[in-house]
């Protein structure tokens, strides 16, 4: 199975991702924001800070020409993992629902902490257990999920709220949510970093798992 | 010809750098503040006549994320 990683001006956790899958599997390829088509299994929409973040997180690589074709990967069940800015791009692109504002407490946090699996009826939490415990690692100053009340009731109505924060909400994020997929399960978006937690090496192996489950 | 386009967070969205902006102003003294919404204003230069419809789709579409802010079109 091929995992393409697409690399955004700005893009700086795309080799970690790399490794990351390759790690658990697959082979894995960088994708150029410029590209007009897609051919692997899945995408990856890794974390940094896309065209400086200028306007808001995400909304310029939004628009760059790769996101036609990952519309259209989306649209045919395609799995696609944005991790970090790369739930923020989801987000801006209306793959997933809501928008990530700044941190509540206006700082930039970048440490481990844990987050709670709440449901693996989607190929990327299929390897964990339901309430899991996670130690993974958040690096954002912009990670503050926000949605209208009716978007938070179909997420929670559909299973959409994947993984949500242990203890702690570090940022502010409604209702502790961490990461969320679409209603079909094959869009996920995460603020946290499991490609920082793939190898014990890295302090912790427990986001090893997202990537290998998707091997399917 | 300039129109500017502003865009601010929803009155219901939390603005953390506006209320930061509001807590050193009351820490340096200016108790008369009472609330900072801190907003972004586009200058945007125009060629000639351009239809509002067209200056709302570009605030609505690229300038401000209709999820969280609202905008506001002015000449």
């Amino acid at each position: 199975m091929k995992a393409g990683i697409i690399r955004f001006p700005g893009s700086n956790c795309d080799a970690d991702c790399f490794e990351a899958a390759r790690d658990a599997g697959f082979e894995p390829a960088y994708l150029w924001h410029k590209d007009k088509t897609i051919n692997v299994d899945l995408v990856i929409l890794p974390g940094g800070f896309s065209y400086g973040d200028y306007l808001r997180c995400g909304a310029i690589a939004r628009f760059s020409p790769i996101m036609e074709a990952v519309f259209e990967f989306a649209e045919k069940g395609g799995l696609v993992l944005g991790i970090c800015n790369g739930f923020q791009i989801l987000t801006e692109a209306g793959l997933l629902p809501g928008a990530l504002m700044r941190n509540r407490g206006m700082r930039f946090i970048c440490k481990f902490l844990n987050i709670t699996v709440e449901t693996n009826s989607t190929p990327f939490t299929r390897l964990y257990g339901i309430g899991e415990v996670l130690s993974i690692p958040i690096a954002h100053g912009e990670g503050n999920y926000f949605s209208d009340d009716i978007t938070l009731n179909e997420l929670k109505k559909n299973n959409q709220i994947v993984f949500r924060y242990h203890g702690e909400n570090p940022n502010g994020s409604l209702d502790s949510i961490a990461g969320i997929s679409n209603r079909r399960g094959n869009v996920l978006g995460l603020m946290p970093h499991p490609e920082r937690a793939s190898k014990l090496l890295l302090g912790s192996s427990d986001g090893f798992r997202l990537f290998k489950g998707l091997l399917g | 010809m300039k129109v500017f386009i502003n865009v601010r967070l929803k009155d219901a969205v939390l603005d953390p750098q506006g209320a930061a902006v509001k807590d050193i102003l009351t820490r340096a003294g200016y108790d008369f503040v009472k609330d900072v919404r801190q907003n972004k204003l586009f200058e945007i230069e125009l060629n000639g006549e351009t239809a509002p419809v067209q200056l709302s789709e570009i605030a609505d579409k690229f300038l401000a994320n209709p999820i969280i802010e609202e905008f506001k079109i002015s000449r």
